[in-house]
């Protein structure tokens, strides 16, 4: 029974959305809750706490009440870790290169990692493509649309 | 009525035949066109990139090309889902069904041009619908305290999240997650902190552009990565003179047309049913009264005018609350609503007399971009075809660094790029575990408003949470939330069957 219990994807979802909404509730006593003609800034995220926190034993509860499903499955059947990695590594990229070394090589950097994320992606495709949406990411922002980001910068 | 309504709309179409508005709609007809042939790209994330792009516009034209964006897409989601059989855009997911066997039978030319018309008869209605109905409602709306518009709110609130795909409950909680993530910044009363962990970069609280494009942008990019495959080009070759359809297609699709058309201007007026719903049950009800219902998924050209009238009738519809009361029936028209805030523009009854050229602007702007769409359509059909054929692995790493670039133009703060990136983490965590992300936006532009009027209408009431039901027009409001959820209930003990045996079973991507 429990073992099938902790199969369920609504079990881990009811779990989720409950312990979030106790989390809430308790927080929102630290700020000021006022009373009902007065609220102060911690009763409305208070009273959502408590709303969120039946809805996540509601989830729970279909999950012991409905049989287990054929897909019940957390992850995806093909685990795509080199996909999910490139794609989370580029912006990350992007923040610490900008930050550092200038637009360019942020973009560059970002472009060219998460093209590698593709299972069919060589480091020539990527190294093309990456260069083009720098040329004109560079083009568009850069010239036409003028943000403040310098192209290259060394240090902050 | 019907002279002051002209008039209006005579001032619509100078703002909107203005020059650079006229480019605006036209680049984001031509955008949203463009992303709804491409698989893998809809309108929510395109929207949400295009966002920051627009902060230097002025108001109107952001409007009319974001709107832009979302009806163009539409167009372009039809000749996917005819064409190749994927349902990229989940109301055009029902078009599939009969529009693909018409390309296997050589007719797929057709098919589109069927698709054509009926979006351009089921989109006039749909704004003819805006022009009469906006006013109207707006001059009830002006009416309303507090204690109504916070129970108008958790109507919409309730509607968007329960009537979406998925389980309602979590439905539900999503909106109450995105109500809470509207929460994290300085209360707007007493100026409190809330909810921000100390971070300075929060006490503003959280970019919509940074939760939209986590949500809609790097979550479903680690969605599809690898998992979309090539797709078939088989049938892709449509030359202009295939669209032409014949004398006996025409005479089918008519009466088909004008009823999906009935059908979607309903489903707009109810909060929540957006396109997706509209299509499935004209569909469904073209399907049941049609002579030959068997044949239905064989090729019957029915089955494409009904849908495709239904979307589009639906989809103008669906600005009518958005527009008149600032209420957004779905997440796309949450981010529309978002964007009108960026610009300074209060939304609520009060943004027609306010902002008399945003609103009958786009109205106007509707429909010059519609025949644009025509236009567009007819002889660019060989370029709309070349594009489904853009790989995905060209698509992601471009669209992320529009991303990137996107969320750190609106403040210049690189703090915010991190901000999408955890949100995309925990969006594709929701993903996984089955809940659907779009009602987070919903609760997200609504929540400050609603905490806002709660909190007045409890201090107008002297603390008495009674006074939702003490107001008449409220109590109305609150009894149709409490008939929604039992309805609910009631569907999920007593499946209708013969709604599910008409509606067939196609999981649409987001």
């Amino acid at each position: 029974m429990f073992e099938t219990l902790l199969r369920k994807r609504d079990f881990y979802a009811g779990v989720l959305m409950t312990l979030l909404g106790v989390g809430v509730t308790f927080n929102s006593t630290t700020y000021n809750l006022g009373t009902l003609m007065h609220m102060g800034p911690g009763m409305f995220p208070f009273i959502l706490g408590i709303v969120l926190t039946f809805l996540g034993l509601m989830i729970f509860g279909t999950a012991l009440a409905t049989p287990l499903g054929e897909d019940e499955h957390i992850l995806p059947k093909n685990k795509e870790w080199r996909g999910w990695g490139c794609i989370l590594a580029g912006p990350i990229l992007f923040i610490v290169f900008g930050e550092f070394l200038g637009m360019v090589p942020a973009t560059f950097a970002c472009v060219f990692v998460s093209a590698l994320g593709d299972r069919e992606a060589t480091l020539k495709n990527s190294l093309l493509l990456a260069a083009g949406v720098t040329f004109f990411g560079v083009l568009l922002f850069s010239y036409v649309l003028q943000i403040p980001f310098p192209m290259f910068r060394w240090g902050h | 009525m019907l002279s002051t309504a002209l008039t209006d709309l005579w001032y619509g179409f100078g703002v909107a035949l203005e020059p650079h508005n006229v480019m605006w709609c036209f680049v984001g007809v031509l955008v949203g066109n463009m992303v709804g042939v491409l698989p893998g790209m809809g309108p929510l994330a395109t929207i949400s990139i295009l966002l920051p792009l627009t902060f230097g516009i002025k108001p109107v034209g952001a409007i009319l090309m974001l709107a832009g964006v979302f009806y163009g897409s539409q167009y372009g989601g039809a000749i996917c889902s005819i064409l190749l059989n994927l349902p990229c855009h989940p109301p055009h997911a029902v078009t599939c069904l009969d529009g693909f066997p018409l390309t296997k039978q050589g007719r797929g030319g057709a098919a589109l041009g069927i698709t054509v018309i009926s979006s351009f008869v089921g989109a006039s209605w749909g704004i003819t619908e805006m022009i009469f109905l906006s006013p109207l409602l707006v001059s009830v709306a002006l009416q309303f305290g507090p204690a109504e518009i916070c129970s108008l709110m958790l109507l919409g609130l309730l509607a968007g999240s329960t009537l979406a795909r998925g389980s309602p409950i979590k439905g539900v909680a999503m909106t109450v997650c995105g109500l809470l993530i509207g929460i994290i910044g300085s209360d707007i009363e007493t100026g409190t902190p809330r909810f921000t962990f100390g971070i300075p970069n929060l006490f503003d609280g959280i970019e919509i552009v940074a939760l939209a494009l986590g949500l809609f942008g790097i979550a479903e990019f680690m969605k599809s990565v690898n998992q979309l495959s090539d797709v078939d080009t088989k049938y892709t070759h449509v030359k202009i003179k295939d669209l032409r359809p014949t004398r006996e297609e025409l005479r089918r699709s008519i009466p088909a047309m004008f009823r999906g058309t009935i059908i979607g201007s309903l489903c707009a007026l109810i909060p929540g049913t957006g396109p997706t719903i509209a299509s499935f049950v004209s569909y469904a009800t073209e399907k049941k009264i049609s002579k030959t219902p068997d044949k239905f998924g064989t090729g019957m050209i029915e089955g494409v005018a009904c849908p495709e009238a239904s979307t589009h009738s639906s989809v103008q519809g669906d600005f009518i609350p958005t527009m008149s009361l600032g209420i957004p029936g779905d997440a796309v028209m949450a981010l529309i609503l978002g964007a009108l805030m960026i610009q300074g523009v209060v939304p609520g009854p009060q943004l027609i007399s306010e902002h008399p050229d945003i609103f009958w602007g786009l109205v106007a702007s509707f429909w010059i971009g519609n025949i644009m769409l025509v236009i567009l359509n007819v002889p660019m059909i060989g370029l709309w075809v070349k594009l489904l054929t853009i790989p995905y692995k060209y698509l992601y790493p471009s669209a992320l660094f529009f991303v990137c670039i996107g969320v750190y133009s609106t403040n210049n703060d690189m703090f915010q790029v991190g901000e999408v990136v955890v949100i995309g983490i925990v969006g594709y965590f929701l993903l996984l575990l089955d809940f659907h992300p779009a009602p987070i936006l919903l609760g997200f532009v609504l929540g400050p408003r609603f905490e806002e009027n709660f909190r007045r209408a409890m201090l107008i009431s002297r603390g008495d949470a009674l006074v939702f039901i003490k107001h008449p027009i409220s109590a109305v409001f609150v009894g149709l939330c409490v008939l929604l959820i039992a309805m609910q209930i009631y569907v999920r003990l007593k499946k209708p069957k013969g709604l599910s045996d008409a509606i067939p079973v196609v999981e649409p991507a987001e």
